[in-house]
Order: C-alpha cells, then sequence, then structure tokens
C-alpha cells in the first residue's frame, strides 16, 4: 500500500551509489540567481547554523532567526558526548557501511535506508570541515584525532572534545554563521519566535514570528523556509531539553499541511540525575560517554537497598559479590554499551523490582571504582572531569568516591517533521532538518549521533537538495509581505495571543505544564499500553479544557513576556502530547524507544511486528477531529531486519 | 528553607529600576537557585503581580544564557559555575539574599534582571572565525599537538555569559575576546589569520563601548568555567604583532 500524499522520492540504484548519482541528477542555482533568493531558517543549533552558514558561502539571501539573545545559546550546545563518523581512524574494521547498519539496527528497522546510508557517507566529511572550522576536538599525542565508543557499537568512531562536544561543535558552526552575517549574506534575528508558517498558492513563502524584546508581530517572506527548531521533549516537562526548547515552529507547520512523523519515537536517555523533587524544573544528563567506563549496578540484595534508602550504608561499602550489573549479566555482548533504550527499559526494570537505591526508589548505580583502579584518577579526570563536577554541584556527592546515581528521562525526540529524501515536508518549499524532521534514527537514535545528522543535513545535504527546488524558483521575484496570506496569518497570530491573555483564569502556565507533564511520564513514557494510552488522551483533552479556561497569563503582548512565550508553547505542547499518544495508540509493536507491554518477549525484550508495522506514520492535521493517519511503507531492499540481538 | 530576596525590577531600557522586597518559605535545600526563583514567580503571578524576568535555558551551565549578580558576585556564591548550577544548600536559612543584573554600558537591561548581550555577537562576527568554506583538508591531515588541543580546548569552555564584563570595574570584554582569539591561534588552522583577528576583534570591542583592561584579574576570578587570564596576555602578543606588521 503507498500512499499518494507521500512520494519519498528515494533515488533508484545501489544503496551505495544512490546519494552520488542524486546529486550528479539534480539541479543547481547559478550564483547569479542565487543572490536573488531569499531562505529563511528558523533555529541555530547545529542543523540551523551549518545551513544558514552554507546557504550563505553558497551566495542565497539568508535571514535566520533564534529566540535567544544570540544563536549560540541553541540546545545543541549541552550535548556532551561525541559525534560519530565513519573514519576508521582506529583501524578497528568501522566503515561506512558498519555505521549504517548499527544506525538501521540501534533505530529498530524503522528508518529509511537510504537515508540512513547518506548519513554514514557524510559523517567523515563533517568532521574534516568541524576540524578546519577550529572545533578543538580530542587528541592523541603523535597530533592524530582520538575516539572513543558509544552505545550500539562494537568499534571506536565517537569523536568528540572532552564533555563538551556539542558546544565545540555549535561554535564552529556558529563561527561560519557569524563570518557569513559579516560577509552581508546572512542577516540574523535573536529573540525571535516564530509563531505561524505563511503558504502562498500551497507554497512555503514566509513566516510570521513575535519579537521577543518588543512584542512586535514581524512578516518576512522567502522563497523557501527551513525548520530547524530541534524536537518536542518538553513535551514531558521534565527532560534533558533546555527550558526554552519547544515544539512550536514545527507544531506551526503540521497545522499548515506538513505532515507529523512517528510521533510516539521519544528517546529516554538512561543516565540522567534523578527527580529529586516537586519544585525541580528540568533533568540533567549524564552523557552516555560515561557508560565507556562506568558500570551499572544495583544491588542483589533486597536488604542492602533497605540500608542505602535510610542511609545506613554507603554504596561503596557493598561488596562485589553482592552487586548485580545487570546490564553486563543480561546482554554480555555489549554489557554497559548497550543502546539507550535498552539500558532504561532495565533500569526501569530493577527499579520496578525494588531494586532502586534511592528514596524515591526511582535510580541506580553508574560506578566508577573499577576504571578509577584500571586507569587511575588523573585518566578519569581528563575524560570526564567536567561531567563529575557538574554532577557534584546538583548532587553534593562526590563521584570519584561513590557512584552516581542515574535513572532514564525524557531526552530526544526521534519523531518529527515528515521529509523526503531531500529534507522537504510535505509542503513545498518547506525543509526541516536536524531533529525537528523524523529521517534518520528510526524507533531509537544511537548515542553521538544527533550532532551527526544536524551537521550533515546542515553543512552537506540541504544545501544541495534546496537548489533541486529553487531553480524553478529563479523568475519568482521578492515575497511580498502585503500579500493577503501574510495579513491573514498575522491577524491569526494575534488573535491566538489575545485568547491567551484574555482567558484571565487562576492557573500559572507552568502548573498546568506540569500537569501535562505527568500524563506524558505516566501513561506514555516508558512503558505504554492501551488502556493507558486511552486514558492519557483523555486526560490530556480535560488538560486543554482546563488550559482554555484557567490559565492566567499576566502582562501584555507589547512587552519582554516570557509568561506569554510560554503559554502560547503550552497550548501547542498539549496538542503534540495528545498527538503522540494517538500514535503510541497506533503502533500495536514494540520497537526502539516505545514499548507496548502488549508486545514483549518473555524476558521482557522489545517485540516488533514487521507484517503489519513496518511503516511511518505520518499524521495529517484536521481543524476539526482527529488527524488523518498516513502510512510510508519501509522498503528495505539491501538488508534483512532481524530481531536486535546485544546479548551475543 | 525561607529567604527574603531583593530583586532588581526595572520596567524596560528606559524605566528607572528599583530594589523590591520579597519573602520566600517552604524551599528546600536541593533546590537551584533557577528554580526558587520559579516558585517567588508562581507565587508572584498568583498574588496577581508580574514576575521577575530572568534569563535561562539550558539550566546545565552550558548555554551561557543565565546571568544574575548574587549577593554581590556573578553567578553567586560558589565557585565555578553558572548560575542554574547553584543550589539553595550554599546558602544559610534565612539569609537575605540580593538578585541583580548584569550592570555594563555594553549591556543594556531589557527587563528586570534580563540584559542584551548582543555585542558579544558583534565582537564574534568582526573576526573570531576561520576563513574557510566549501570542501576542505582530510581531518588527519593536520596533526595538532595535544597540548595545544587542550590548550585551544580550554580557552574554547567560554559560554559567552558576560561575567567576566559585569564584575570588571572598567566593564572590560578582554577575557571574553581573549578566549576566541587563543583558542584559534593555538590550532594551525587559525594561526594563519591569529593577527588580524586578534586586531578586528579588540577595535569592535573598543568600538562597542567596553572599557579597558587593567590587569585586575577579577574576571578569571567569577569566570564559571574558570578561563585563564593567561589568554589575555596571547591576545595582548597577537595584537601588538598585528601592528608591529602595519
Amino acid at each position: 500500500m503507498s500512499d499518494t500524499k507521500l512520494q519519498s522520492k528515494i533515488p533508484s540504484g545501489p544503496l551505495s551509489e544512490k546519494w552520488t548519482r542524486h546529486k550528479a541528477e539534480i539541479k543547481v542555482v547559478s550564483p547569479a540567481n542565487k543572490r536573488k533568493l531569499d531562505i529563511i531558517v528558523i533555529g541555530t543549533g547545529l542543523g540551523g547554523a551549518s545551513a544558514a552558514a552554507t546557504l550563505g558561502e553558497l551566495g542565497y539571501n539568508v535571514k535566520v532567526f533564534c529566540i535567544s539573545d544570540s544563536p549560540r545559546r541553541a540546545h545543541s550546545i549541552a550535548a556532551q558526548g561525541g559525534i560519530n563518523a565513519a573514519k576508521n581512524y582506529q583501524n578497528d574494521n568501522d566503515s561506512v557501511y558498519r555505521l549504517f547498519y548499527d544506525t538501521i539496527k540501534g533505530g529498530d528497522f524503522r528508518a529509511r535506508e537510504a537515508n540512513v546510508y547518506r548519513l554514514a557517507e557524510v559523517s567523515s566529511l563533517i568532521i574534516d570541515k568541524c576540524v578546519a572550522l577550529g572545533v578543538p576536538f580530542a587528541r592523541e599525542y603523535g597530533g592524530l584525532l582520538a575516539n572513543r565508543s558509544f552505545g550500539g557499537a562494537q568499534v571506536s568512531r565517537t569523536f568528540y572534545a572532552r564533555g563538551q562536544t556539542g558546544q565545540q561543535l555549535l561554535l564552529g558552526a556558529y563561527a561560519a554563521l557569524n563570518r557569513q552575517i559579516a560577509a552581508g549574506t546572512v542577516k540574523s534575528y535573536t529573540r525571535r519566535e516564530m509563531l505561524d508558517l505563511v503558504l502562498i498558492d500551497g507554497k512555503a513563502r514566509g513566516v510570521i514570528v513575535r519579537n521577543l524584546e518588543t512584542g512586535e508581530i514581524e512578516r518576512y517572506g522567502a522563497h523557501a523556509v527551513v525548520v530547524a527548531t530541534g524536537g518536542y521533549g518538553n513535551t514531558y516537562f521534565l527532560s534533558t531539553n533546555a527550558m526554552n526548547s519547544n515544539g512550536s515552529a514545527i507544531f506551526q507547520c503540521y497545522k499548515k499541511g506538513a505532515f507529523f512523523a512517528n510521533p510516539c519515537f521519544v528517546q529516554i536517555h538512561p543516565t540522567c540525575i534523578p527527580v529529586h523533587g516537586t519544585q525541580q524544573s528540568k533533568l540533567t544528563l549524564m552523557s552516555e560517554s560515561l557508560r565507556n567506563d562506568g558500570r551499572i549496578w544495583t544491588p542483589k540484595k533486597k536488604e542492602d537497598v533497605e540500608k542505602l534508602r535510610a542511609g545506613k550504608i554507603k554504596p561503596s561499602q557493598i561488596p562485589e559479590a553482592d552487586r548485580d550489573y545487570y546490564l553486563e549479566r543480561r546482554y554480555p555482548a555489549f554489557g554497559n554499551l548497550v543502546p539507550r533504550d535498552v539500558a532504561s527499559r532495565a533500569a526501569k526494570e530493577r527499579c520496578d523490582e525494588g531494586y532502586g537505591v534511592n528514596n524515591t526508589g526511582l535510580a541506580v548505580f553508574l560506578d566508577f571504582q573499577s576504571a578509577i583502579q584500571r586507569l587511575g584518577k588523573k585518566v578519569i579526570e581528563e575524560r570526564y572531569g567536567n561531567l563529575f563536577q557538574m554532577y557534584e554541584k546538583i548532587t553534593d556527592v562526590n563521584p570519584y568516591n561513590e557512584p552516581m546515581q542515574i535513572y532514564p528521562a525524557i531526552h530526544y525526540t526521534m519523531g518529527g517533521i515528515w521529509v523526503d529524501y531531500n529534507l522537504m515536508t510535505t509542503i513545498p518549499g518547506l525543509y526541516a532538518i536536524g531533529e525537528a524532521n523524523f529521517s534518520d534514527h528510526g524507533g531509537n537514535r544511537l548515542g553521538a549521533s544527533a550532532l551527526m545528522q544536524g551537521l550533515a543535513d546542515g553543512y552537506f545535504i540541504l544545501p544541495v537538495t534546496i537548489g533541486d527546488y529553487l531553480s524553478q524558483d529563479i523568475q519568482t521575484p521578492k515575497i511580498d509581505t502585503n500579500h493577503p496570506a501574510f495579513q491573514e496569518a498575522e491577524k491569526a497570530v494575534r488573535d491566538k495571543i489575545n485568547h491567551v491573555f484574555n482567558i484571565k483564569g487562576k492557573t500559572p502556565v507552568d502548573v498546568l505544564h506540569k500537569e501535562l507533564g505527568h500524563i506524558m511520564w505516566e501513561y506514555v513514557g516508558m512503558s505504554r499500553n492501551d488502556a493507558g494510552l486511552r486514558k492519557a488522551i483523555k486526560l490530556i483533552d480535560e488538560l486543554k479544557h482546563k488550559f482554555e479556561t484557567d490559565v492566567l497569563v499576566p502582562g501584555t503582548n507589547d512587552e519582554f513576556n516570557q509568561e506569554l512565550e510560554k503559554a502560547v508553547r503550552l497550548q501547542d505542547f498539549i496538542e503534540i502530547g495528545r498527538l503522540i499518544a494517538l500514535d503510541a495508540l497506533d503502533r500495536k509493536e514494540s520497537c526502539g524507544g516505545h514499548f507496548r507491554e502488549e508486545m514483549q518477549t518473555e524476558d521482557g525484550e522489545t517485540l516488533r511486528d514487521d507484517e503489519n508495522y513496518m511503516y511511518v506514520s505520518a499524521w495529517e492535521y484536521q481543524k476539526n477531529g482527529d488527524p488523518i493517519l498516513h502510512k510510508e511503507p519501509l522498503n528495505y531492499e539491501f538488508i534483512k531486519p532481524s530481531t536486535r540481538n546485544y546479548k551475543n | 528553607m525561607k529567604f527574603t530576596l531583593k530583586v532588581w525590577r526595572q520596567k524596560n531600557a528606559k524605566a528607572k529600576g528599583r530594589f523590591e522586597t520579597y519573602k520566600i518559605d517552604n524551599i528546600s535545600p536541593d533546590t537551584s537557585f533557577l528554580e526558587m526563583i520559579d516558585i517567588l514567580n508562581e507565587n508572584l503571578i498568583r498574588e496577581g503581580k508580574e514576575p521577575v524576568a530572568f534569563d535561562h535555558d539550558c539550566r546545565e551551565g552550558i548555554c551561557g544564557m543565565c546571568s544574575l549578580y548574587i549577593n554581590g558576585r556573578a553567578h553567586g556564591p560558589d565557585d565555578d559555575i553558572t548560575t542554574c548550577q547553584l543550589h539553595m544548600r550554599k546558602f544559610k536559612d534565612g539569609d537575605t539574599i540580593t538578585i541583580e543584573p548584569w550592570r555594563s554600558a555594553a549591556f543594556p537591561v531589557v527587563k528586570d534582571l534580563v540584559v542584551n548581550r548582543r555585542a558579544f555577537d558583534e565582537i564574534l562576527q568582526a573576526g573570531g572565525f576561520i576563513n574557510v568554506s566549501g570542501m576542505v583538508p582530510d581531518a588527519n591531515n593536520i596533526p595538532i599537538s595535544k597540548l595545544d588541543a587542550d590548550e585551544s580546548m580550554d580557552a574554547s569552555a567560554c559560554i559567552g555569559c558576560g561575567a567576566c564584563v559585569a564584575t570588571c570595574k572598567n566593564g572590560s570584554a578582554m577575557l571574553f575576546v581573549a578566549a576566541r582569539v587563543s583558542a584559534l591561534a593555538k590550532l594551525p588552522q587559525g594561526r594563519v589569520e591569529a593577527s588580524q583577528r586578534a586586531k578586528a576583534m579588540v577595535a569592535k570591542m573598543d568600538e562597542l563601548g567596553f572599557g579597558a583592561c587593567t590587569n585586575t584579574q577579577a574576571c578569571e576570578a567569577e569566570c564559571p568555567k574558570g578561563i585563564s587570564i593567561s589568554h589575555i596576555a596571547r591576545l595582548n602578543r597577537e595584537f601588538l604583532w598585528a601592528n608591529l606588521k602595519d
């Protein structure tokens, strides 16, 4: 069954030749014409900054928007561990094919072969590019680049800059962006939030943004629009995402006709600092790279658990024989380096069985003692010093002496706006890149692959594919922002803002957002079932009603107003939450980060249903009623989907 | 725990600001400083008052968005962290805490505790990059000594928060500029343009109204990322060299 609205446009030919062939076949725009074409880029994380910079270098007129006071604040900055690339510098038998296979297997065979292969193919170029831009990757004493391992891989292909890889890569892309801003090819608009997408004759032709400092509503036109605003993890309120990360830009695209793909594929990261109380605002990630040297365990004996919770003993006092290194026990081949979804579920299983080690019963240990004994404290400090410091500042526990406590938390969203092979959405002229799209990670993303995808899309893929579309637009004059479509969109935005002020209820925005978070985590979190998902949808509908009747937004539109920003975003988070639940309800299989309790093996592993669910779900917004589900079948031409096995 | 908060309130850039005093109670010592302000804001909203505007985002000390001058110190009383990583256990029950925005001519107040740090972007746009585009050589074609790469990384850890400027009695951005100049100058790729870069960035810094550096070292003491003032010495060398060549 194929859906006429979903044309993936995957080029024909052998896997390893598709991208090369495609690049040769698509059209390019001449330098003289590029100067006449405007492109809007929304978001300045790794995807947005690298895309805006590269499009500027190519000679297009670029306008780039971010919600922060500087493009450098985007949440890519917080990525810690590293970036994968199939360089095979270690000569450990890595290759483009192996990175491709690991990624598609890690995603539990729910991503497109052609997209993932291309990602692996351009991965090497990313490292070259970043080094040329001055990214200070870790080096060996001989001067060559160093690598480490990440989950779901048996080779060492992760490049890193201490525990601040995202920061350094973003500073590289931001520097390239600054160079173009100085050159005048890119104009940067900071503290601006996209509140609507403008379509003219069915094509993306501009955006309506709110100036967050002054409250002014502004119109910007362009020949094409690129959204690079990241994921929607903050639907869950507590997540490792930054506080301002939100799903509103992509949700406006969805409401204007872009299909939303695989919303239920949400990544829960196994190694985050556990929740400490109800006043908490966010969860802090402890990098996956720690699993290179850290060993995860819970006590074997319940009486030790009780003593730990009562503070009668310290974890370091529990003898080796009484510790259950459960990942090493269950998955001998990959041990502590199993993929994130597997590690998260295993932690939940231990805690559900009553072995959780803190007073909430929701924590396991990540222990560095054997690594410190093996390598010395200095080596560990060099590798993870900043993470250890961060952990100590937050928890007041020194991880050199006692193990860290960790628990899974919402981290990343594999789902996102549906895009074809060219990264174009179902709206002509609208592109989605990085975490904002759905394309490469299937049901679960491997560690150190988000940075890879953001930069692959921004530096190497979008700047090429967008030329094919724009080549048909070289006769189109500058987009007139007085067009009725802009007037209508602006009016809709003003109405929406006035509406939230006029509710004049009693409940602050964050209180409602936390309620949404509780519903999502409880029923649409690590473990899902039919009844729970139906209940979630009902509760979300009630919450929506509560928002519509009881939210309290102070102040006015004509000023810097953070409560207004949050209220507008929460409206969309509520809708996104519902969409996640709907999609989770539809997908009656367990796969990647999506675990349906009805579908599991005897030992609690995920049970995929390739016969019925080998598709990308793509949801089409309907103004009234539930969205329509379209299905893009996943045809595996080159590899045979198998049961993921990390045991042997 | 309970606290008395003296918070700077300012309607907008043009308005005159003033301190307002608030009482807050039932704060867990494990609560972060910004979560404490979240709670204050929730209380204010429920009382029909306007919440306190403050910048924040990642809440894990890396985005550089949070600021705040707390009891006379940038990012508060704890060392080597940003405000978002500060926890209430660092205060004593019953303390009075004074909270102000960054104060510097180059960082005008937007509202309450929020300032405009666009000047930092402008300095970097003046030269904080390497002039490369298109396809580039294989990454391992440029061997870089581990020591140089490490030193570049030390400088590149700067998060652009502006604590150095806020702390400096002259409002100088020297540590910020030096960190970027040094991060690139320590790498062979960045070495090529090191002198011109230093000159262009310093000129822009002066133009934007940042003060001069008089070596008080206050910036280093308050930098949440521990950026060393030795980078300022390197900047000065590059700057001198650029002027000698002219």
